[in-house]
């Protein structure tokens, strides 16, 4: 509970954290909210030897329309997603799901980015990310490239922004006036879930799976059954196609496909409400 | 008007809720050092060897001990001779958590990185993490002085094998009382100065003159010259009346080193090191009839101890035997109960202390007789209550003398909360509804031994005494201060007393304070466990302030040339009884108290001064009826607890703030226990619920709101006539809850389900059903 010894400098811009990530080499880490990097570090889980600060880039704070999407810079709070009467027109589904994060001091200070880059499985918000068919904008020495949702998570606690980088923003495409839900089971309220189901319909339908994989987990088998518009049953029965769902003391795996199961049959009831 | 019974708001409020409380982690004297511990990664194991080479040359690091370093020194004091905790492990650590080393640096983060350095050399023993393995034959034996696991065995007189041959029925249960982390939010924190005039100890602690009695005896010094200060404590759930080894090592470094020593813990130490309460098993067996008349109990209790036993500890399975029968008339029980050491963190008093553990098995037995017979549950308590003519009532427990009591009546005022009739046809309803949730009603009428004590009760816990100090001082201006030895760590004492005194003195509530937790400033006195404050401190308070008042009297007496029996206040003002006109100020009278011109002929100055060791001649009974609804997902085992009803008689309430405060705060605990906390080992006894992410400690939004309701019969032992709330809630609450769970579920042929009630424990149960 007390964090090793470590260097602390504040990025002002983009280019200048790109420049910082340079510098300092792998032994630095970037600082966003500090809600999932601060935890790990007070355990000496990870021992960085330098915090690269940058939530005092304003350009990185933001929510805007552009054309089919809406794009939300990375360092944007939970909070503000669950509040913008943008998101919650177009991505009614991620503001909602920004609203299910711990607690109101953890939403209020957590980033959208550093949720993503965390790459947690039993994290909400990249349940969202996947359900809606987001695409990450992530920014090095070699200019900016995009990678989908699906993509960009890797592994546990691993997602494809590379050394040296940084995620500067999330493009969703819009998901206006479609049917969503998100079923999230757990034991306190402020919990990670145990199971989530984050479930997106419209034109572009997603499902999408929390704490049911080593990675947030895009349900493509019954994504695709969806677009083809199956029965829910249809759906149901290949929800937990290539899932690996980990044990724990609130859960077997037999009990997380349950539960995978009723909450995405309850997530079509709320949809469809 | 008088005030106690008035809800008065918390004269403790405005400084801690500004963030302007102090603790012993903000004090900050000039020099202070931070002290960090390693602890134990092993379950059992004994140490090779101890490297600390690096961690000495660490720059800011000032010491750095091992038990080498204080070879010389007796155990941590107020655990049992010869399996006594080291104040660092010795040769051997028997569970994970356990101290090995320490370091002192200049800050807390060197000390940290320093203890990070300490390389301990461990070859494992095989562990026993639980009741089941150190009592399996051939099991590893923690102490070698003990010969086996078992510290203790109380067999039974007679295990009534006769009654339950002869009963026409009989049933039994075996129930696992969980283990929890007291949790409360201040950790373990101490700061340690021990300079050319004495030791002083600022410690997070519930009892700081009975840690000052024993710190003084520990290092052999005089009292005169050993202060111990506990300040604001954030909570203590009884884990803070036991002695733990930073006491004496923060004390010790700073002698040794010449500057202060803090010790703050972390979380996550906490969750290892604080000391563990419940962690009992029972074996339970009623013989009754078959109209739910209850004819004999026996109860056979196995404790868990940990791998260091404390006289708390040992003291818990006799309060649970204590109290087995409940509000119950039972004409024979038999008890026996066994101690038995484990490595795990060791177990000691937790809110409530050997009581929830007794009222749960009891209550769940009352439900086992229901259904077993198919009397409702609400009509078997009825018919096996102790009626309100039979106090005071002989138990088979010597400890426990009922003294007063109306269970019938504490139901009935329950039932016209709980719309049982409607809520038993829903249940029904749903039941026949594959789609609903089933609806389970629980109920819980409960018993507890608090306001510990009479004479020799805490003695056998290692304190002085049993009675609390009360001093009750006027000031020159009128004003008034008590001083107490039941130091709060929460309660709103500070509150309560001076309502009281308020009352006694007729002085104005805001001109009366209550100075605690300070042993160079209150006289003596014992502290705040067992739910002792009001009905043995409090009554305290009551006794100095009437002895000052009537001092007070007879120099108002002697201003208004009248007698001192015609003379009554109001206002803050002295008058013969019938002429308000003519009056003297309390600031008169005070004043004048120390002016020898002034007063009456034989009385000294200085004389509205009062101190009082305050002593009762029996334990209070606090009582109550609980109901509890819960609602199960047939999906998911989810459960959702709907409605709690709650009817207590702690006799007189003193402020109906305060005491709805103690119990939601003991209910909240209750719930706890009953649906989300478990301390957990796994086999080679690694804790596996060390993060406050496994070990799931409830918040606001997890819990039900409140339908609270008052019996009120008065304590007879004292004259405020108040029994006691601080634990009430953590008694009462787990049956009503399991109870309510097991009825939701009872269709389906289940008749017990262990706690916590988890959602995965009862989707088992309904998969099964299927
Ligand atoms: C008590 C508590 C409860 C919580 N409950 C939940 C919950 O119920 N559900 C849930 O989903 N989450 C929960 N969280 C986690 C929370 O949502 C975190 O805020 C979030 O996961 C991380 O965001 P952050 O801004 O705090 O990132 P940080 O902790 O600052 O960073 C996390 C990681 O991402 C990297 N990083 C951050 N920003 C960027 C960027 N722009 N580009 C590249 N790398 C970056 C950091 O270097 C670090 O490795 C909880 C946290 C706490 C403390």
């Amino acid at each position: 509970m007390i964090p090793a010894q470590f260097d602390y400098v504040e990025a002002t811009s983009v280019a200048d954290a790109i420049r910082l990530l340079a510098e300092h080499g792998d032994e630095a880490k970037l600082l966003a909210g500090g809600h999932s990097l601060i935890p790990l570090m007070k355990l000496r889980l990870v021992t960085p030897a330098t915090l690269i600060d940058v939530t005092h880039i304003k350009e990185l704070s933001y929510i805007k329309e552009d054309g089919n999407n809406i794009v939300i810079g990375a360092l944007t709070r939970h909070r503000d997603i669950e509040q913008s009467e943008l998101v919650k027109k177009h991505l009614p589904l991620v503001a909602h799901v920004a609203g299910e994060v711990g607690d109101p001091q953890v939403r209020n200070r957590g980033t959208l980015g550093g949720s993503l880059v965390h790459g947690d499985p039993a994290a909400d918000l990249p349940a969202a990310a996947l359900a809606t068919g987001a695409t990450m904008v992530i920014a090095g020495q070699n200019g900016e490239r995009r990678v989908s949702a699906q993509e960009f998570f890797i592994d546990f606690l691993e997602t494809d922004v590379q050394p040296g980088e940084i995620l500067t923003a999330i493009e969703f495409p819009k998901h206006t006036d479609a049917g969503w839900a998100y079923e999230k089971f757990v034991r306190r309220a402020m919990d990670y879930a145990i199971v989530g189901v984050a479930l997106q319909l419209g034109a572009k339908p997603g499902v999408a799976l929390v704490n049911m994989s080593n990675k947030p987990h895009l349900a493509q088998s019954a994504s695709q059954a969806i677009s083809k518009g199956a029965a829910i049953a249809d759906v149901l029965a290949v929800i937990n196609d290539n899932t690996n769902p980990p044990e724990d003391l609130n859960a077997t795996v037999e009990y997380r496909e349950h539960l995978a199961r009723v909450l995405t049959q309850r997530a079509f009831a709320t949809a469809s409400k | 008007m008088s005030l106690v019974g008035a809800r008065v708001l918390r004269k403790e409020d405005p400084n801690l809720i500004t963030g302007n409380g102090q603790y012993v982690d903000d004090l900050q004297p000039a020099g202070c050092t931070s002290m960090v511990f390693v602890r134990s990664t092993e379950a059992h194991a004994k140490i090779r060897s101890i490297d600390t080479a690096e961690a000495l040359v660490l720059p800011g690091v000032l010491a750095v001990w091992t038990s080498a370093n204080i070879a010389q020194l007796a155990n941590c004091p107020g655990g049992l001779p010869g399996l006594d905790q080291p104040l660092l492990a010795k040769d051997v650590v028997r569970f994970v958590g356990e101290g090995v080393a320490v370091v002192v640096a200049t800050d807390r983060y060197i000390a940290a990185d320093a203890a990070e350095l300490i390389v301990v050399d461990y070859e494992p023993l095989p562990a026993v993490a639980s009741l089941s393995a150190a009592m399996a034959p051939g099991a590893v034996v923690l102490h070698e002085a003990l010969g086996g696991n078992t510290v203790h065995f109380q067999d039974f007189e007679n295990p009534l094998d006769d009654v339950f041959a002869a009963a026409p029925r009989t049933a039994s249960l075996h129930i696992v009382n969980n283990r929890c982390a007291p949790t409360p939010i201040e950790p373990n924190v101490c700061l340690a100065d021990w300079g050319r005039s004495g030791l002083t100890l600022w410690a997070a602690f519930q009892a700081p003159h009975h840690l000052r009695n024993t710190i003084a005896q520990y290092f052999g010094i005089p009292q005169d010259s050993t202060r111990v200060v506990a300040p604001d404590v954030g909570g203590g759930f009884g884990a803070k009346i036991n002695f733990v080894p930073e006491f004496f090592l923060t004390a010790l470094l700073s002698k040794e080193i010449g500057r202060p020593v803090k010790y703050t813990q972390t979380r996550s130490e906490c969750l290892v090191a604080m000391l563990h309460g419940r962690a009992q098993e029972h074996d339970a067996s009623v013989a009754f009839d078959n109209d739910g008349r209850i004819l004999a109990l026996k109860l056979s209790v196995t404790q868990d101890q940990g791998a260091y036993p404390n006289g708390t500890g040992m003291g818990l399975p006799v309060l649970t035997t204590a109290m087995a029968a409940g509000c119950y008339r039972i004409p024979a029980v038999a008890i026996s109960w066994r101690n038995v050491v484990t490595n795990t963190t060791p177990v000691a008093a937790y809110r409530g202390a050997g009581r929830p553990e007794a009222s749960y098995t009891i209550e769940r037995l009352i439900d086992l007789i229901a259904d077993e017979t198919g009397v409702d549950p609400v009509e078997v308590r009825r018919r096996n209550f102790i009626p309100v003519d039979a106090f005071p009532y002989a138990t088979h427990s010597p400890l426990a003398m009922y003294d007063s009591g109306n269970f019938a009546g504490a139901l009935d005022e329950l039932l016209k909360h709980v719309k049982y009739d409607e809520l038993k046809k829903e249940q029904e309803k749903r039941r026949q509804d594959p789609a609903a949730k089933l609806l389970g009603i629980g109920f819980a009428s409960w018993l507890e031994i608090a306001g510990f004590g009479p004479p020799g009760s805490l003695e056998a816990f290692g304190h002085l005494a049993s009675w609390e100090s009360a001093q009750v001082r006027i000031q020159p201006d009128g004003s008034a201060i008590i001083f107490t030895g039941a130091s709060p760590h929460g309660q709103g004492t500070v509150t309560t007393y001076a309502q009281i005194a308020a009352d006694e003195l007729g002085i104005d509530f805001d001109r009366i304070s209550v100075k605690h937790g300070d042993t160079a400033v209150v006289p003596q006195g014992i502290g705040t466990m067992g739910s002792r404050a009001v009905a043995v401190g409090g009554e305290g308070v009551k006794t100095a302030s009437g002895r000052v008042y009537e001092n007070a009297k007879r120099i108002a007496a002697h201003l208004l040339e009248a007698s001192a029996e015609d003379i009554v206040i109001e206002d803050e003002k002295f008058f013969v009884k019938g002429t308000p006109a003519r009056s003297v100020p309390w600031s008169e009278v005070a004043w004048k108290s120390f002016q020898p011109l002034e007063l009456p002929g034989g009385m000294e100055p200085g004389g509205l001064d009062s101190t009082v060791f305050q002593q009762v001649p029996n334990f209070s009974f606090p009582s109550g009826a609980y109901c509890c609804v819960v609602e199960i997902d047939r999906e998911t085992g989810g459960v959702n607890i709907v409605n709690m009803y709650l009817v207590d008689d702690c006799g007189t309430v003193i402020n109906p703030l305060l005491v709805e405060g103690q119990v939601h705060g003991g209910v909240a605990q209750g719930i706890a226990q009953a649906l989300f906390e478990h301390m957990l080992y796994d086999p080679s006894g690694v804790p596996r619920t060390s993060t406050l992410m496994d070990y799931l400690v409830p918040a606001a939004s997890d819990l039900p709101g409140y339908v609270t309701g008052r019996t009120n019969t008065p304590n007879p032992s004292n004259t405020l006539g108040a029994k006691g709330v601080g634990e009430s809630g953590s008694v009462g609450a787990p049956p009503a809850v399991v109870n309510a769970v097991v009825d939701a579920l009872s269709h389906l042929g289940v008749k017990h389900i262990d706690m916590p009630v988890t959602p995965i424990k009862v989707w088992n149960i309904l998969e099964g059903a299927k």
